[in-house]
């Protein structure tokens, strides 16, 4: 099972995204465009993701272990520091030039590998760059 | 009264896949331990993260590809707008894989598992990177680069 629960989160995730339309980069994209023809869709898609993640806190909150066994390996960072606004910042800039996330990128892999592929190797560039220069 | 003022929106199609997404969240939360931030289970997956070789980042990045390509499979090809030129992807690309590192975390990391979590890192987060990527896009078709 613990190879199981991977497995069944990533079909689940993908699927949702495919459903909901996030693969669609021009719709995300829409989203962010509040001044143009706004697409309101990426905030009922949050919404559902929100509700169900957040009972699943509170079940968390009551486990001490996970289902596999293991124990939670969860953030617990509480610091706001300039590293955290300034990759949000600029993660949000990457978002709206291509109108990809990682989620979609690396899901798009199976549904349009081409445009997929450019986004997701020159992501890796970006990881790898920021592995280097940050320390 | 969705349809009407914004006809291109999918809202239940849209809070449909959100459930789901946040059931997958939820498993690997439940299941494994741990934090569906998929900025960080790709940088994993490739070995450019602090850390042994992580198995359950690799599943969970494989299966991601094989949800997505099963629903194109079952409901018919899935919608794929791209940008008109290689360059924007190559461009936001770089920036997006910099960025979610140096932020710890994306729309999943932060904006699923954080928010709902109400850390108020993950809030900022995604309240910043929605910010920056509304002015962005505004940006761009002011400079003539909209798409």
């Amino acid at each position: 099972m613990r190879t199981g629960y991977p497995i069944l989160a990533g079909l689940l995730f993908g699927a949702g995204l495919a459903i909901s339309g996030m693969l669609d980069p021009a719709r995300v994209r829409a989203f962010l465009d509040v001044f143009g023809d706004w697409d309101p869709t990426l905030a009922f898609v949050m919404g559902g993701a929100l509700i169900v993640m957040a009972a699943a806190w509170a079940v968390q909150r009551r486990m001490n272990t996970s289902l596999a066994g293991t124990n939670f390996d969860l953030p617990d960072t509480t610091t706001i520091d300039t590293r955290l606004v300034g990759g949000a910042a600029m993660f949000g800039i990457g978002w709206g030039i291509a109108g990809l996330c990682p989620g979609p990128a690396v899901a798009s892999l199976g549904t349009a590998i081409g445009p997929a592929a450019i986004f997701v190797v020159s992501m890796a560039m970006g990881v790898a760059l920021q592995r280097v220069l940050v320390r | 009264m969705i349809a009407e003022y914004f006809p291109q929106a999918i809202p239940l199609r849209g809070f449909i896949g959100g459930l789901l997404i946040g059931l997958g969240a939820a498993v690997f939360l439940i299941g494994s331990g741990r934090i569906a931030g998929i900025s960080g289970l790709f940088a994993r997956t490739l070995g450019l993260a602090t850390g042994p070789f992580d198995r359950g980042a690799l599943w969970f990045t494989l299966a991601l590809i094989g949800g997505a390509v099963l629903v194109s499979l079952i409901d018919g090809p899935v919608v794929q707008r791209f940008p008109p030129h290689w360059l924007y992807l190559a461009v936001g690309g770089v920036i997006v894989g910099f960025g979610t590192r140096l932020g710890s975390g994306c729309t999943s990391g932060h904006g699923v598992c954080g928010m709902s979590r109400l850390s108020k890192r993950s809030i900022l987060a995604t309240f910043t990177f929605m910010g920056f990527g509304i002015v962005t896009v505004a940006t761009m078709r002011a400079v003539g680069l909209g798409w």
